[in-house]
Protein backbone atom coordinates (compact mmCIF):
# COMPACT_ATOMS: atom_id res chain seq x y z
CA UNK A 1 0.00 0.00 0.00
CA UNK A 2 2.81 1.94 0.81
CA UNK A 3 4.38 1.88 -2.53
CA UNK A 4 1.36 2.42 -4.33
CA UNK A 5 0.71 5.47 -2.77
CA UNK A 6 3.84 6.76 -3.43
CA UNK A 7 4.23 5.81 -7.21
CA UNK A 8 0.48 7.90 -7.11
CA UNK A 9 1.63 10.80 -5.46
CA UNK A 10 4.59 10.59 -7.46
CA UNK A 11 2.45 10.48 -10.44
CA UNK A 12 1.07 13.98 -9.05
CA UNK A 13 3.71 15.88 -9.18
CA UNK A 14 4.92 14.79 -12.18
CA UNK A 15 1.60 15.60 -13.97
CA UNK A 16 2.13 19.27 -12.14
CA UNK A 17 5.65 19.67 -13.20
CA UNK A 18 4.68 19.05 -17.04
CA UNK A 19 1.66 21.75 -16.09
CA UNK A 20 4.30 24.00 -15.01
CA UNK A 21 6.56 23.47 -17.72
CA UNK A 22 3.63 23.82 -20.19
CA UNK A 23 2.84 27.45 -18.65
CA UNK A 24 6.93 28.39 -19.44
CA UNK A 25 6.23 26.30 -22.87
CA UNK A 26 3.03 27.30 -24.62
CA UNK A 27 3.23 30.49 -27.16
CA UNK A 28 -0.11 31.74 -26.05
CA UNK A 29 -2.50 32.55 -23.28
CA UNK A 30 -5.08 30.14 -24.26
CA UNK A 31 -2.43 27.05 -24.36
CA UNK A 32 -1.25 27.94 -21.68
CA UNK A 33 -4.25 28.00 -19.36
CA UNK A 34 -5.42 24.71 -21.40
CA UNK A 35 -2.04 23.26 -20.02
CA UNK A 36 -2.72 25.03 -16.57
CA UNK A 37 -5.84 23.27 -16.48
CA UNK A 38 -6.01 19.79 -17.37
CA UNK A 39 -2.07 18.98 -15.39
CA UNK A 40 -3.03 20.69 -12.42
CA UNK A 41 -7.01 18.98 -12.40
CA UNK A 42 -5.42 15.32 -12.73
CA UNK A 43 -1.77 16.42 -10.54
CA UNK A 44 -4.19 17.62 -7.90
CA UNK A 45 -6.76 14.19 -7.35
CA UNK A 46 -3.91 11.48 -7.74
CA UNK A 47 -2.14 13.76 -5.10
CA UNK A 48 -5.22 13.56 -3.06
CA UNK A 49 -5.57 10.03 -4.09
CA UNK A 50 -2.51 9.22 -2.89
CA UNK A 51 -2.85 10.78 0.90
CA UNK A 52 -6.02 8.99 0.91
CA UNK A 53 -4.21 5.43 0.70
CA UNK A 54 -2.12 6.66 2.92
CA UNK A 55 -4.25 8.07 5.98
CA UNK A 56 -7.39 5.97 4.88
CA UNK A 57 -9.35 7.95 7.93
CA UNK A 58 -9.36 11.56 6.01
CA UNK A 59 -10.76 9.96 2.47
CA UNK A 60 -14.45 11.83 3.26
CA UNK A 61 -12.68 15.22 3.27
CA UNK A 62 -10.36 14.26 0.59
CA UNK A 63 -13.44 13.40 -1.27
CA UNK A 64 -14.84 16.27 -1.09
CA UNK A 65 -11.86 18.24 -1.80
CA UNK A 66 -11.47 16.90 -5.26
CA UNK A 67 -15.45 17.21 -6.23
CA UNK A 68 -14.60 20.79 -5.71
CA UNK A 69 -11.89 20.97 -7.92
CA UNK A 70 -13.12 18.75 -10.40
CA UNK A 71 -16.12 21.85 -10.24
CA UNK A 72 -14.47 25.17 -9.51
CA UNK A 73 -11.15 24.07 -11.77
CA UNK A 74 -12.45 24.19 -14.89
CA UNK A 75 -14.64 26.98 -14.24
CA UNK A 76 -12.48 29.36 -13.09
CA UNK A 77 -10.33 28.72 -16.23
CA UNK A 78 -13.67 29.44 -18.66
CA UNK A 79 -13.66 32.71 -17.31
CA UNK A 80 -10.14 34.07 -17.74
CA UNK A 81 -10.50 32.56 -21.04
CA UNK A 82 -13.53 34.37 -21.82
CA UNK A 83 -12.55 37.34 -20.22
CA UNK A 84 -9.71 37.18 -22.26
CA UNK A 85 -11.66 36.75 -25.92
CA UNK A 86 -13.87 39.74 -24.17
CA UNK A 87 -10.92 41.70 -24.05
CA UNK A 88 -9.68 41.54 -27.49
CA UNK A 89 -6.58 38.87 -27.22
CA UNK A 90 -6.91 37.09 -30.57
CA UNK A 91 -5.60 32.87 -30.02
CA UNK A 92 -1.81 32.27 -31.47
CA UNK A 93 -1.28 31.42 -34.95
CA UNK A 94 1.51 29.01 -36.40
CA UNK A 95 3.37 31.45 -39.08
CA UNK A 96 4.79 28.66 -41.77
CA UNK A 97 7.25 31.07 -42.98
CA UNK A 98 10.46 31.84 -40.37
CA UNK A 99 9.89 35.55 -42.10
CA UNK A 100 8.90 37.29 -38.98
CA UNK A 101 10.79 35.31 -36.87
CA UNK A 102 8.64 36.68 -33.72
CA UNK A 103 5.86 33.79 -33.25
CA UNK A 104 8.40 30.82 -34.70
CA UNK A 105 11.20 29.94 -31.80
CA UNK B 1 -38.95 22.51 -19.68
CA UNK B 2 -42.69 23.60 -20.81
CA UNK B 3 -43.68 19.90 -21.76
CA UNK B 4 -42.69 18.92 -18.05
CA UNK B 5 -46.12 17.14 -16.56
CA UNK B 6 -45.23 17.93 -12.98
CA UNK B 7 -46.16 21.16 -11.86
CA UNK B 8 -43.68 23.69 -10.87
CA UNK B 9 -44.07 23.75 -6.48
CA UNK B 10 -43.71 19.70 -6.99
CA UNK B 11 -40.40 20.36 -9.15
CA UNK B 12 -39.53 22.47 -6.43
CA UNK B 13 -40.09 20.15 -4.00
CA UNK B 14 -37.79 17.54 -4.97
CA UNK B 15 -34.87 19.52 -5.92
CA UNK B 16 -35.23 21.15 -2.30
CA UNK B 17 -34.97 17.67 -0.78
CA UNK B 18 -31.98 16.95 -3.71
CA UNK B 19 -30.05 19.91 -1.70
CA UNK B 20 -31.10 19.23 1.61
CA UNK B 21 -29.23 15.48 1.15
CA UNK B 22 -26.78 17.32 -0.75
CA UNK B 23 -25.84 19.46 2.02
CA UNK B 24 -26.38 16.91 4.97
CA UNK B 25 -24.08 14.48 2.81
CA UNK B 26 -20.80 17.60 2.52
CA UNK B 27 -21.46 18.43 6.26
CA UNK B 28 -21.10 14.77 7.49
CA UNK B 29 -18.37 14.17 5.00
CA UNK B 30 -16.35 17.43 6.53
CA UNK B 31 -17.07 15.64 9.78
CA UNK B 32 -16.11 12.73 9.30
CA UNK B 33 -17.91 11.53 12.11
CA UNK B 34 -21.29 9.85 12.31
CA UNK B 35 -21.93 10.78 16.74
CA UNK B 36 -25.56 11.85 16.71
CA UNK B 37 -24.29 15.57 17.58
CA UNK B 38 -23.12 15.86 14.54
CA UNK B 39 -25.84 14.61 12.75
CA UNK B 40 -28.46 16.87 14.57
CA UNK B 41 -26.16 19.74 13.78
CA UNK B 42 -25.73 18.85 10.35
CA UNK B 43 -29.34 18.41 9.47
CA UNK B 44 -30.18 22.02 11.28
CA UNK B 45 -27.73 23.65 8.70
CA UNK B 46 -28.88 21.38 5.97
CA UNK B 47 -32.49 22.54 6.55
CA UNK B 48 -31.35 26.43 6.69
CA UNK B 49 -29.05 26.04 3.92
CA UNK B 50 -31.94 24.75 1.64
CA UNK B 51 -34.68 27.10 3.07
CA UNK B 52 -32.28 30.37 2.20
CA UNK B 53 -31.04 28.87 -1.05
CA UNK B 54 -35.01 28.53 -2.14
CA UNK B 55 -34.98 31.39 -4.88
CA UNK B 56 -31.88 29.95 -6.66
CA UNK B 57 -32.96 26.30 -6.52
CA UNK B 58 -34.58 26.55 -10.75
CA UNK B 59 -30.73 25.71 -11.21
CA UNK B 60 -31.55 22.35 -10.09
CA UNK B 61 -34.39 22.28 -12.40
CA UNK B 62 -32.35 20.61 -15.31
CA UNK B 63 -31.69 17.72 -12.97
CA UNK B 64 -33.67 14.09 -13.83
CA UNK B 65 -34.49 13.06 -10.18
CA UNK B 66 -35.51 9.10 -11.13
CA UNK B 67 -33.63 5.85 -10.54
CA UNK B 68 -32.94 5.49 -14.19
CA UNK B 69 -30.70 8.37 -14.04
CA UNK B 70 -27.97 6.55 -11.76
CA UNK B 71 -27.01 4.43 -14.87
CA UNK B 72 -25.89 7.49 -17.26
CA UNK B 73 -24.38 9.33 -14.29
CA UNK B 74 -22.21 6.38 -13.49
CA UNK B 75 -21.45 5.83 -17.18
CA UNK B 76 -20.80 9.46 -17.79
CA UNK B 77 -18.34 9.48 -14.36
CA UNK B 78 -16.38 6.49 -16.54
CA UNK B 79 -16.19 8.18 -19.96
CA UNK B 80 -14.97 11.64 -17.98
CA UNK B 81 -12.33 10.31 -16.10
CA UNK B 82 -10.86 8.60 -19.43
CA UNK B 83 -10.74 11.35 -21.20
CA UNK B 84 -9.55 13.54 -18.26
CA UNK B 85 -6.49 10.88 -17.81
CA UNK B 86 -6.07 10.85 -21.96
CA UNK B 87 -6.42 14.73 -22.01
CA UNK B 88 -2.97 14.80 -20.01
CA UNK B 89 -0.76 12.39 -21.82
CA UNK B 90 -2.02 13.89 -25.01
CA UNK B 91 -0.80 17.88 -23.48
CA UNK B 92 2.15 16.15 -21.79
CA UNK B 93 2.89 15.13 -25.54
CA UNK B 94 2.36 18.20 -26.55
CA UNK B 95 4.47 19.91 -24.10
CA UNK B 96 7.63 17.86 -24.10
CA UNK B 97 7.65 17.27 -28.02
CA UNK B 98 10.81 20.25 -29.15
CA UNK B 99 8.32 21.39 -32.26
CA UNK B 100 5.37 21.99 -29.86
CA UNK B 101 2.49 20.66 -32.69
CA UNK B 102 -0.28 23.28 -32.08
CA UNK B 103 -2.81 24.54 -34.44
CA UNK B 104 -4.98 26.12 -32.40
CA UNK B 105 -8.43 27.57 -33.19
CA UNK B 106 -11.78 29.12 -31.78
CA UNK B 107 -14.33 27.00 -33.00
CA UNK B 108 -18.16 27.19 -32.26
CA UNK B 109 -19.79 23.77 -30.85
CA UNK B 110 -23.50 23.35 -30.65
CA UNK B 111 -25.11 21.40 -27.79
CA UNK B 112 -28.43 19.86 -27.98
CA UNK B 113 -28.54 20.41 -23.73
CA UNK B 114 -31.20 23.13 -22.69
CA UNK B 115 -30.88 23.45 -18.79
CA UNK B 116 -28.15 25.95 -17.40
CA UNK B 117 -26.98 22.61 -15.31
CA UNK B 118 -26.32 20.78 -18.09
CA UNK B 119 -24.71 23.27 -20.28
CA UNK B 120 -22.36 23.71 -17.02
CA UNK B 121 -21.52 20.29 -16.78
CA UNK B 122 -21.25 19.74 -20.47
CA UNK B 123 -18.43 23.19 -20.88
CA UNK B 124 -16.87 22.01 -17.61
CA UNK B 125 -16.35 18.27 -19.64
CA UNK B 126 -15.35 19.61 -22.52
CA UNK B 127 -12.06 22.06 -20.82
CA UNK B 128 -11.25 18.54 -19.25
CA UNK B 129 -11.16 17.04 -22.71
CA UNK B 130 -7.89 16.52 -24.84
CA UNK B 131 -7.18 19.55 -26.09
CA UNK B 132 -10.11 21.63 -25.94
CA UNK B 133 -11.07 24.31 -23.66
CA UNK B 134 -14.53 26.04 -23.01
CA UNK B 135 -14.09 30.00 -23.57
CA UNK B 136 -17.92 30.78 -23.91
CA UNK B 137 -21.38 29.59 -23.32
CA UNK B 138 -23.94 31.97 -25.18
CA UNK B 139 -27.16 30.35 -25.48
CA UNK B 140 -26.88 26.44 -27.18
CA UNK B 141 -23.54 27.34 -28.69
CA UNK B 142 -19.93 26.97 -27.16
CA UNK B 143 -17.33 28.84 -28.20
CA UNK B 144 -14.19 26.28 -27.71
CA UNK B 145 -10.51 27.48 -28.13
CA UNK B 146 -8.98 23.89 -29.54
CA UNK B 147 -5.18 23.24 -29.61
CA UNK B 148 -5.46 21.06 -32.65
CA UNK B 149 -7.66 21.72 -35.19
CA UNK B 150 -7.40 19.83 -38.27
CA UNK B 151 -7.09 21.93 -40.90
CA UNK B 152 -9.15 22.22 -44.66
CA UNK B 153 -11.59 19.06 -43.01
CA UNK B 154 -15.27 19.55 -41.97
CA UNK B 155 -15.14 21.43 -38.98
CA UNK B 156 -18.91 20.45 -37.88
CA UNK B 157 -18.44 16.58 -37.35
CA UNK B 158 -15.21 17.18 -35.91
CA UNK B 159 -16.74 19.67 -33.31
CA UNK B 160 -19.44 17.15 -33.24
CA UNK B 161 -17.44 14.47 -32.06
CA UNK B 162 -16.22 17.18 -29.10
CA UNK B 163 -19.72 16.80 -27.33
CA UNK B 164 -21.14 13.59 -28.88
CA UNK B 165 -19.57 11.11 -26.46
CA UNK B 166 -20.33 13.40 -23.27
CA UNK B 167 -23.93 14.80 -24.66
CA UNK B 168 -25.26 11.13 -24.80
CA UNK B 169 -24.40 10.29 -21.33
CA UNK B 170 -25.47 14.09 -19.93
CA UNK B 171 -28.88 13.77 -21.42
CA UNK B 172 -29.68 10.96 -19.17
CA UNK B 173 -29.68 12.97 -16.14
CA UNK B 174 -29.56 16.51 -16.88
CA UNK B 175 -31.66 18.41 -20.15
Amino acid sequence: MRLLADVILLIGAAFTLLGALGLVRMPDVYNRIQAGTKAVTLGALSLLLGIGLLYPQWWSKLLVIALMILVTNPLGSSTIARALLMAGVQPWKKVESNSTGENNP
Amino acid sequence: MTTEPVTREETYLAHGIFLFLLVFLLWIMLAGSLEPGEIVTGLMVALVVTLASRPHLSVFSGLRLSPSAIGPFLAYLGVFFVELVRSNIDMARRVLSPSLPLRPAVVEVKTRLSSSLGRLILANSITLTPGTLTVDVRGEIILVHWVDCPPDSDIESATRAITSKFERHLKGFVR
